[in-house]
């Protein structure tokens, strides 16, 4: 388990403020956020590598605020895996033994644990400028999780590889997570691989925590604009709450009036995420948000197409790509978009 | 005739191509024939019976014996002193690195003559630290101490500057993984940073050597006997005119050359290795 109580930590220019977080023993979290978040700095405070300037972490009920980063327990993966170029990979692997003086029988059982389960046996004699994009992801993490620590840190482990790889290591850190079952904090910027590992996720802007909870939370229901951007959710209507009828709220903005599932009194943004989007020729029957409008552009994107519909306001409806065939819109033409009230998110 | 004609192509098309590496081939040998075209003359064109009778001169033996190990000693000094400075300088920012930073350039830019007079107000007999050295014993003027001084002051930014560098090309993530993975700084610079660095470090180490083994002006003020073998080519040169201090000069540019290409050949092996 590790709490974060109120930390706030400064690096340079940067700091992180008002850090509340609780990571259960065992789970997979992936810290979300652009760019220049914080995320690394985030990871790197948790690893004892940064001061905490205010506020407290604990550890399994320890408190570790000032303890120095080779007592914690914690390892860090970075993107490029950082591999000590001057070592081999045994020696790479087993630096963390190494110099806690851990005896060499010992040493020499944990290489073979920890061999068997990355497969790096046959590289061991080998120096890391040697080794391949994947092969040196597989010694990192055999180095960090080697000394068996308590919680392991990736940081963006996997926008080093390329997407058919990358879709392999969501497998292969997931088998390893559910076999060794050290609590882990990955870092990454990128939406689809949070909703693909993760057990919880934190999303984090601008040094702050801007949300936390389940895949399936931040994705239908994004605690802020920004989080609802982040997400790729599309369809973001600024307005406010002007009445309700049974129990749909109805939230008006400038030109269209969107009927929502909320038990929000006041909100100031409406989401609707724009795979939640119908796209139809004939006008739809018995659901509650219809608009009709004319199809502005069409972008294919592999599986699925995105289509811009200029209701007004603009609309934006992510069909699969089976389904975009069968309608097969042409640009200009007249089209009927729907969505039920309970796909309308309110914030 | 067609044979020709591709030839005279090929050769026009490679000139086009390499036009700029031919331009810089030109630059390069009249920069090298500038090193090299005068120390060659020397050692070869002296008189040959001259540099046999130098050669068994045991006042010139002693005096190349005596540069080689003061500045060796300097080196190994600089090295302690120096590399936790550049390591410092090149990991952590402070108030007036800057100014630092330009301070430690200072003793290459000051005449040597006037870099021996400032450190001789201070390790001098009568001045403080002169003082608390003669106390113990050790004294700096005309005395091996003060030609290490003397070459330490001239040469050290040399290896603070090279070992900053190779600091700097280390990545801190390295040191920050081998952190979280239970290794005290210590441990971290010992087994980490420093072999990464190590190749900048040696390279500067010997720079501040080779420095050392060249330093005139600062030796001279500090200490005139027991004589460096700048001075020994400066007082032959003075007393005896140029056929004396010409052999000298050509044994010493001879020792160094065979020592410092080997070393170089010993760093170049490495980066292969590496």
């Amino acid at each position: 388990m590790i709490e974060l109580k109120n930390v706030q930590v400064n690096v340079a220019d940067f700091s992180l403020q008002q850090i509340n977080l609780a990571v259960a023993k065992g789970t997979y979290t992936v810290i979300l956020g652009p760019t220049g978040a914080g995320k690394t700095v985030l990871l790197e405070s948790i690893a004892g590598l940064h001061s905490i300037r205010e506020g407290e972490m604990i550890l399994d009920g320890k408190n570790v605020t000032d303890t120095v980063p080779e007592e914690r327990g914690v390892s860090i993966v970075y993107q490029d895996y950082t591999l000590f170029p001057h070592l081999t990979v045994k020696e790479n692997i087993i630096f963390g033994l190494k110099v806690r003086h851990v005896a060499q029988s010992k040493i020499i059982e944990q290489l073979e644990w920890i061999c068997g389960i990355f497969e790096v046996e046959p590289l061991l004699k080998r120096l890391p400028s040697t080794l391949s994009g994947g092969e040196r992801q597989r010694v990192a993490l055999a180095r960090a999780l080697i000394t068996g620590p308590e919680i392991l840190l990736l940081d963006e482990p996997l926008s080093a590889l390329d997407a058919e790889s990358r879709e392999e290591m969501y497998a292969q850190l997931k088998d390893i997570h559910r076999k060794l079952n050290t609590t882990t904090l990955h870092v990454t910027h990128d939406f689809e691989e949070a909703m693909s590992l993760a057990d919880n996720i934190v999303v984090i802007n601008q040094g702050k925590i801007a949300q936390i909870g389940k895949p399936s939370e931040i994705f239908y229901h994004p605690a802020s604009d920004f989080v609802a951007r982040f997400t790729m959710a599309r369809n973001i209507f600024e307005g406010k709450i002007t009445g309700q009828v049974k129990n749909e709220k109805i939230f008006k903005t400038d030109s269209i009036k969107l009927y929502a599932v909320s038990d929000k009194s006041t909100a100031q943004y409406a989401v609707i995420r724009a795979e939640m989007v119908q796209l139809t020729i004939e006008k739809p029957v018995s659901v509650p948000n219809v608009f009709r409008g004319s199809v502005k552009s069409i972008i294919d994107k592999g599986a699925n197409i995105l289509i811009t519909v200029d209701c007004p306001p603009l609309f934006e409806c992510l069909l699969p790509r089976r389904q975009f065939e069968t309608i097969s819109p042409n640009i200009g033409q007249q089209v009927y978009l729907s969505f039920p009230a309970s796909s309308v998110h309110l914030i | 005739m067609e044979y020709w004609q591709k030839f005279a192509r090929t050769a026009g098309n490679n000139f086009k191509r390499h036009r700029l590496l031919v331009l810089f081939s030109v630059f390069s040998l009249l920069i090298l024939l500038f090193i090299l075209v005068p120390l060659f003359k020397m050692v070869f064109l002296s008189n040959k019976e001259a540099l046999w009778q130098a050669v068994r001169d045991t006042t010139v033996l002693k005096s190349i014996w005596l540069t080689l190990y003061a500045a060796l000693i300097t080196a190994a000094i600089g090295f302690v002193l120096g590399v936790p400075l550049a390591y410092i300088l090149a990991r952590h920012n402070f108030p007036l690195k800057g100014v630092v930073e330009g301070l430690i350039d200072l003793p290459i830019v000051v005449p040597h003559t006037a870099a021996g007079i400032a450190l001789l107000f201070v390790f001098g007999r009568n001045y403080l630290l002169g003082k608390w050295f003669n106390a113990i014993g050790i004294n700096f003027v005309d005395a091996l101490a003060g030609i290490i001084i003397a070459m330490l002051f001239v040469s050290v930014p040399f290896l603070i500057n090279s070992a900053k560098d190779g600091f700097r090309k280390v990545d801190v993530r390295l040191e920050n993984v081998a952190r979280t993975l239970g290794a005290s700084p210590w441990q971290v610079f010992r087994r980490v940073t420093f072999p990464l660095a190590r190749r900048s470090i040696l390279s500067g180490t010997l720079m501040m050597w080779a420095r050392g083994i060249s330093e005139f002006g600062a030796v001279i003020i500090l200490t005139y006997f027991p004589m460096v073998t700048s001075i020994l080519i400066y007082q032959r040169f003075e007393s005896y005119g140029l056929t004396q201090a010409v052999p000298v000069a050509a044994i010493l540019v001879i020792v160094c050359a065979l020592i410092f290409i080997g070393f170089r050949y010993i760093l170049q092996r490495e980066k292969k290795h590496d």
